[in-house]
């Protein structure tokens, strides 16, 4: 579904990703952990061009694309973002703001899209602020509309650059229930967090980065129970 | 007092359509400038040089050079090139002038919106220039109202320049009246009335305007 190769990049001169090379299959949820400044929210970024990586390719469903690519905006339609500061409109009520993709981009009539955009606040529990701004709800509840602004398009894969570390502890709870049930559905998702419970619970694959560097892959229970390389294990040992 | 109210009330029709006449100035002069600011400000924060070198030299021309100069260049020293009556000089003028400024205006305007929200536009599939148009813009409108409305109240004092090109407006038709009749102290003093209450009036319409787009937050 997703297939990175060879991936770096530099920000002048200092390199933030170091020939990554991962794939990621449909329906699979591949969890990226790993110190801050790690590079693993700049891969994700990679992941849909919201970063530009001058080495390396990144192909998504069996299509190559590069920076320049004139499809980028069609495949970015079926890759939905979810941001660590949510990122709402915040001059359109909850309703427009999860309409606005199918509007503006698939230009579905707008009865049809509030349709569509009432069924996916409902889904995140949100369908009774329809017509506040995000600036009248919670942190979470902006995370949930977020989502649902992101689902919405029907994307095929979902990229979740740390959803909850922006959120009041009591907030997590109700965007990783969302999360988790998405997955349930079989969503593929990329998710870069510190949530090692989620990560342990949901994760089909965890992906340990440092400095730039995937330093190793595995099943939730390889990573966390059996870590291989010194500095997955010193890491997991100062978080856990 | 009484003397004063004679005055007035004998040359209120002077002073009435010589209002009316700065209103004019001052509203094609702001109209003229928030069209080329926009354009000019869209150019200044392209990444193409070839749009954004031009618009940096025109705003660094217009304003480092004095209004009334512009004013006294575009009557007089075009006429080799277009013939142009003092109106629509004015207009010219003030519009090229006020464009500088409100290009400004806008770029810092549409620059301090988070970069966020264009990654979240982006990443919906939307276009740079619909992200642009439905996203950037209207948040950065909102928060350039402040500027502008004082620019507006710039505009309208400055639409007195235009008195230098025999443009029959408020400050002109003051100095002529006063001069006439010896009474300029009188005559000013009116005119100044005039221009508080319009700059006034100007302050409290953007006033609403800003109070009614107050609807949501820019935190989201």
């Amino acid at each position: 579904m997703i297939k990175i190769e060879n991936l770096s990049k530099w920000f002048g001169k200092n390199q933030v990703l170091d020939n990554i090379s991962l794939n990621v299959d449909p329906s699979e949820v591949v969890v990226i952990i790993g110190p801050s400044g790690s590079g693993k929210s700049t891969l994700l970024r990679c992941v849909n061009f919201l970063e530009k990586a001058q080495r390396g390719t990144i192909s998504i469903d069996g299509k190559v694309y590069t920076q320049k690519s004139k499809k980028l905006n069609l495949m970015r339609q079926e890759v939905g973002m979810v941001f660590q500061h949510f990122n709402l409109f915040p001059h359109m009520t909850v309703m427009n703001n999860v309409i606005e993709g199918l509007t503006q981009v698939k230009k579905i009539p707008k009865s049809r899209a509030v349709e569509l955009g009432k069924s996916m606040l409902d889904k995140v529990g949100l369908l009774d602020k329809a017509d506040t701004y995000p600036a009248m709800i919670s942190g979470g509840q902006k995370q949930r509309v977020a989502i649902a602004r992101a689902l919405v398009m029907q994307p095929k894969i979902m990229l979740f650059d740390e959803p909850t570390s922006a959120l009041d502890p009591e907030l997590v709870v109700d965007v990783l229930e969302v999360m988790k049930n998405l997955a349930g559905d079989g969503m593929t998702m990329m998710v870069v967090t510190h949530e090692m419970r989620f990560a342990r619970e949901v994760a089909d694959k965890v992906v340990y980065m440092d400095r730039g560097r995937l330093i190793e892959s595995g099943t939730p229970d390889e990573i966390f129970d059996h870590p291989q390389e010194q500095r997955t294990q010193e890491f997991l040992s100062r978080i856990l | 007092m009484n003397e004063w109210i004679t005055y007035i009330t004998k040359y209120f029709r002077v002073f009435v359509p010589a209002s009316v006449m700065t209103l004019k100035v001052t509203t094609f002069g702001i109209l003229i400038g928030i069209l080329l600011g926009m354009f000019f400000a869209l150019m200044r924060i392209s990444k193409y040089r070839a749009l954004a070198v031009p618009a940096k030299a025109y705003i660094w021309v217009i304003r480092g050079t004095p209004l009334l100069l512009q004013l006294l260049l575009i009557y007089y020293g075009l006429v080799g090139v277009v013939k142009m009556d003092n109106l629509p000089a004015a207009f010219v003028a003030l519009g090229v002038h006020n464009g500088a400024y409100i290009a400004e205006i806008f770029r810092g305007a549409i620059q301090s919106v988070d970069r966020g929200q264009t990654e979240a536009g982006v990443s919906l599939g939307m276009t740079r220039r619909k992200v642009m148009r439905r996203i950037i813009f209207p948040q950065a409108f909102k928060r350039a109202l402040p500027s502008l409305s004082n620019q507006f109240i710039i505009a309208l004092k400055d639409s007195s320049l235009a008195s230098s090109i025999a443009v029959p407006e408020l400050l002109l038709k003051a100095k002529q009246i006063g001069s006439a009749n010896f009474k300029l102290m009188e005559s000013l003093s009116v005119a100044a009335v005039f221009y508080l209450v319009m700059t006034s009036v100007l302050t409290i319409i953007t006033g609403l305007i800003e109070h009614a787009l107050k609807t949501s937050s820019r935190q989201a």
